[in-house]
């Protein structure tokens, strides 16, 4: 038996009296509870500044002010000497704006030898009308001589003056559209041939230097070419390359040391990648500037480190005992890593991959030193055609000056952004629908 | 089957556990994990168609050695093996010798039941599947079968075997994974401490499973609680700070050990 030890003067003996601060434990607590709201408030509200100024700018891009009016396909002005038959070049050069200025013109009343009448209405029409008449002729030649009913496209400071974009109280010196062609767009308004349509434009056209016939079609193209092969290439290169660094690689300086180079290379500024494309791609391997293949190929390097980060992370936080329980089955190595391992970690690699591509969907800066700044309106068919890309598209109409270009570079951000949401989306579904097995 | 031949059939592999046939031999079995040396050249004989318990305190190189014998420590980086550790007379750790034919030949179960996270259907059949156990699917249903019911699982689930294994309770996870290492048809089967995570009902049915198993494999199992040593097996080895201590009939170690620390660990003195 040993003998307890009486504490001195008895002090363990009493009740203690606790003096934790409760009330201040709490009120800490409080504070801290009110700090993360607080910044979670603060980045919210950043949000909606941002998107309520993007939408609020740019929603009108999507609709496109048109001069509905009866147009006249005269022979007289297309095919004078009726050569179509023999000569194909005739109706692709065919001068269409004067039938479309003529048939605006009738509609006016403005007589036919006012000439600055006539020039004031050729400037309330966009130019796209060549393009858009001759296709209608193309397809049917038979309108030759006919009237149909056009929906014109506008010009696009009438498409802003409609819009409420140009202050028309400033006098006429100072805008860029006339008293004139005001009244005449008051007059089309209440005669219901001018109004808003859906601007298909804008999603299918190319680059243009009239805002009204402008579009991200190229663009999207462009991006989507690169996104095609930023996929194929980073995802088997990436999860290989973290297959082997966390399943078989033996740990050394040198892969310590590799380790440590691809978190920096995560970290490389983006434009960097854009110089090391530019050295290599275009000087060294000679392939074609602008095109969307360069452009992928130093999107790809660019997502790599991330998506290997990201595979490494998946495959490390797949516990051990499900490789140890393959393992003692019999399994080898290899079968244990892709019946077993990479499954489950799947979910991880997906989401790393889609936040690496969604990256890269918006990477602008490595695309301008490639020179995909250029200036393309026509469809690119392979990848290896001159192309542009989404983000680089805005930053180009943001340096526009007309301001119709405006509500476009809005326009088209809200286009990129929405291509990025549903990006993120698809990596959540897919999460849930990889790790909703069980 | 009837008391009598139950009785008979315990009294035959009891005869054949002391005829000396012995399933593996370890000699001399030493492991390094880098600098430190976990065990100290240990010989010991594994009986075919025996349970044989490996006891001892946390540390005591009890796990590696079950871990030798399938070579599951080689993929734990930086450790090396010494010695001799033969299958049937053909040494383990030979060049020749292929790692996946050995775990196939020795099965494993774990400490923590691990299923896949996939069907109880699925967790059984994986192991047939790639070692090329079935030639169809019907060969593939039957060994399901038999694995389970094997462990004593197919009246619990066969209405439910495309169900997710990790949705069963822990005693039940744990026979599956016994019935997955069954399915291989290995000659020896390792088990790590298989019912510390289990509860007291659970851990009643394995140990019950345990003992059927007998019949057909060769089991050796790593426990922490003499109560389970002296219920399920019929050979213990005591391990002490990376030596064997003493192996012996269990009978004889929990009543009249031959080592003063058997003796001490047993009655709770250390450990």
């Amino acid at each position: 038996m040993t003998d307890v030890v009486s504490s001195p003067a008895g002090v363990i003996d009493k009740p203690a009296r606790r003096d934790i601060g409760i009330k201040r434990r709490y009120r800490a607590e409080r504070r801290f509870r009110a700090y993360g709201i607080a910044a979670l408030s603060f980045g919210l509200l950043f949000l909606a500044l941002l998107l309520w100024s993007v939408v609020s700018k740019g929603y009108t891009a999507f609709q496109q002010t048109m001069i509905t009016v009866p147009v006249e396909f005269s022979e007289q002005i297309i095919d004078k000497d009726n050569e179509r038959a023999t000569d194909p070049q005739k109706l692709m050069t065919a001068n269409y704006p004067i039938v479309a200025r003529n048939a605006v013109a009738k509609a006016l009343g403005v007589a036919e030898n006012d000439t600055a009448g006539l020039r004031a209405v050729n400037q309330m029409i966009s130019n796209g009308v060549r393009g858009q008449l001759r296709d209608m002729v193309l397809a049917n030649p038979q309108i030759i001589g006919t009237t149909q009913t056009v929906s014109l496209l506008a010009a696009g400071d009438i498409d802003s003056a409609f819009k409420g974009q140009i202050d028309l109280s400033v006098t006429e010196q100072n805008r860029k559209i006339s008293d004139r062609q005001v009244g005449w767009m008051n007059q089309l308004v209440e005669a219901g041939a001018l109004g808003k349509h859906f601007n298909t434009g804008i999603f299918v056209n190319g680059n243009s230097s009239r805002p009204e016939a402008a579009g991200v079609g190229v663009a999207l193209i462009g991006s989507f070419y690169m996104m095609l092969i930023v996929l194929v290439l980073s995802l088997p290169i990436g999860v290989a390359a973290s297959i082997y660094l966390e399943e078989f690689a033996p740990k050394n300086r040198l892969t310590d040391l590799i380790e440590v180079n691809i978190n920096n290379l995560a970290a490389v500024p983006s434009i960097v990648y854009g110089l090391l494309g530019l050295a290599v791609f275009i000087n060294f391997m000679e392939l074609p500037r602008s095109a969307s293949l360069v452009g992928g190929l130093v999107l790809t390097l660019m997502t790599l480190p991330t998506i290997i980060i990201a595979t490494r992370a998946a495959l490390k936080a797949v516990p051990p005992s499900i490789r140890a329980a393959a393992l003692g089955l019999g399994a080898s190595k290899m079968q244990t890593i892709f019946h077993h391992v990479l499954p489950l970690a799947m979910p991880g690699i997906l989401t790393g991959t889609i936040i690496g591509l969604a990256h890269a969907l918006g990477e602008t800066a490595p695309l301008l030193l490639i020179g995909m700044v250029a200036f393309v309106a026509n469809y690119p068919t392979t990848p290896m055609d001159p192309s542009t890309a989404l983000p680089v598209q805005i930053y180009m109409w943001a340096n526009e000056a007309e301001r119709a270009f405006v509500e476009r570079t809005s326009g088209a951000i809200i286009i990129l952004l929405l291509f990025l949401i549903v990006m993120n989306v698809g990596a959540i579904l897919l999460r849930r629908r990889f790790e909703r097995r069980w | 089957m009837n008391m009598m031949s139950e009785a008979a059939v315990e009294k035959a592999l009891d005869k054949k556990m002391n005829d000396m046939t012995y399933k593996m031999i370890g000699n001399d079995v030493s492991v390094y994990y880098g600098e430190k040396r976990a065990l100290f050249d240990v010989n010991l004989n594994v009986r075919e168609n025996t349970v044989t318990a490996l006891i001892g305190p946390s540390g005591c190189g009890k796990s590696t050695f079950l871990r030798t014998l399938n070579r599951m420590n080689d993929t734990i980086e930086g450790c090396r093996v010494t010695g001799k550790i033969t299958l049937d007379g053909d040494d383990i750790y030979d060049k020749e010798i292929d790692v996946v034919e050995l775990r196939a030949r020795v099965g494993m179960v774990f400490q923590k039941p691990n299923p896949f996270p996939k069907s109880i259907y699925e967790n059984i059949a994986y192991g047939p599947r790639i070692h090329g156990l079935a030639r169809n699917k019907a060969d593939l249903d039957q060994i399901v079968e038999a694995s389970l019911q094997r462990a004593g699982l197919w009246t619990e689930v066969k209405d439910r075997l495309h169900e997710g294994g990790t949705g069963l309770s822990g005693g039940q996870q744990q026979r599956l994974c016994i019935a997955r290492a069954v399915a291989v048809s290995p000659e020896v089967i390792l088990m790590d401490e298989p019912c510390s995570a289990l509860d007291p009902i659970a851990t009643a049915k394995v140990e019950e499973l345990i003992h059927e198993l007998r019949a057909n494999y060769t089991i050796v199992i790593v426990t922490h609680s003499m109560q389970q040593a002296a219920r399920v097996s019929q050979r213990t080895a005591m391990f002490h700070l990376g030596q064997l201590v003493e192996e012996n009939d269990t009978d004889k170690m929990f009543t009249n050990p031959d080592d003063q620390r058997t003796q001490d660990y047993i009655m709770g003195r250390f450990g």
